[in-house]
């Protein structure tokens, strides 16, 4: 922001600014929504860790897909869903390197649903963001698996009829059955307070990550405004009414402790 | 002098008004000022409320917002 300098009075000091981590470059997302909260707390939890210089992230298929752009770490562009076998790779390859991978809920629960339990299972040492907007939002807002029963999306017109379709996967209760993962936990980021719970979980993520606990994966119960057809704010309280009875919060594994 | 003082980059802005719903005392609201790529961006309609709480930062999702606070020493100087 090169005109704020020029515009603040004498005597005022920066008391939040954009994190170093993030690149100049304008987020693609639609307007209110979450990946960019989310972006911004992984790019908080770098500078406040110092690993930006060893940091390399996976980008997924989806909305997120120009993630490599936002950000000043190296980044690997995933096949669809293969993220977490792509971090498993390249954590193995060089172990001092500090992995994540920011994967969408059509792209880690839906195709790349056996990726994700075998990294899980095996206690792989990476750092997984999983954004769950419960649709697919970059294609159109067709139905994902971790839609909610009875909601509108592209596909499921009428609301999604489990008896057709299933029910919403909860891929965090799913994975904390298993003894490989560290740490799963379920935020959201739709209040001041959640986003402040998010950046701990988050942080806490990638900790683990450095003291080689294993596997940690932080869900973010998020909100698609643009196809759930709502205002952004209306579709923050969507979540916070809806979403989360489904997708109930808080930590669902924490390996000793 | 205000406590607080937020600047909006209007390039970032997206309008979505998650700010604005956000802040605990109404400082900020639309401008009705449309910035290159159509969107009704926010501004601080009310400077003078800001307490530099951040809160609007926190909750932008294009991450627009810079919030500045004033010195202590100034804020005694002021009172």
């Amino acid at each position: 922001m090169p005109q704020a300098s020029t515009q603040v009075p004498e005597g005022y000091v920066k008391a939040f600014f954009r994190p170093r981590s993030l690149s100049d470059a304008k987020y693609t997302y639609c307007p209110g929504c979450h990946h960019g909260i989310v972006g911004r707390l992984i790019a908080e939890a770098i500078d406040e860790l110092g690993i930006q210089d060893r940091t390399v992230g996976i980008a997924p298929v989806g909305c997120a897909v120009f993630l490599y752009q936002f950000y000043r770490v190296d980044f690997v562009q995933a096949a669809h869903g293969r993220a977490c076998a792509v971090a498993t790779g390249i954590k193995r390859a060089n172990p001092e390197l500090v992995v994540f991978s920011y994967q969408g809920d059509g792209d880690l629960a839906a195709i790349g649903t056996a990726e994700t339990v075998h990294a899980a299972n095996r206690g792989e040492n990476i750092t997984v963001i999983f954004v769950n907007n419960q649709v697919y939002g970059m294609t159109g807002g067709e139905m994902a698996p971790t839609t909610l029963p009875g909601q509108r999306t592209t596909t499921t017109p009428e609301g999604r009829d489990v008896r057709l379709t299933g029910y919403p996967l909860r891929i965090s209760e799913m994975l904390a059955q298993l003894d490989g993962p560290a740490y799963i936990t379920r935020q959201s980021v739709h209040d001041v307070r959640h986003i402040q719970m998010a950046r701990r979980a988050i942080l806490k993520a990638f900790r683990n990550q450095l003291e080689g606990k294993g596997f940690s994966l932080v869900e973010i119960v998020a909100a698609c405004p643009t196809n759930l057809k709502l205002p952004p704010p209306q579709a923050n309280r969507w979540v916070a009414e809806n979403a989360l009875k489904y997708f109930p919060l808080g930590d669902l594994k924490v390996k000793g402790g | 002098m205000p406590k607080g003082l937020v600047v909006i980059d209007k390039d970032r802005c997206k309008g979505c008004g998650l700010c604005i719903g956000a802040c605990p005392f109404e400082v900020l609201d639309f401008s009705g000022e449309y910035n290159s790529a159509g969107y009704n961006v926010a501004h601080m309609a009310h400077p003078e409320r800001c307490t530099g709480c951040a809160i609007c930062a926190q909750v932008c999702p294009d991450v627009a917002i810079e919030v500045y606070r004033l010195q202590p020493d100034k804020l005694k100087e002021g009172a």
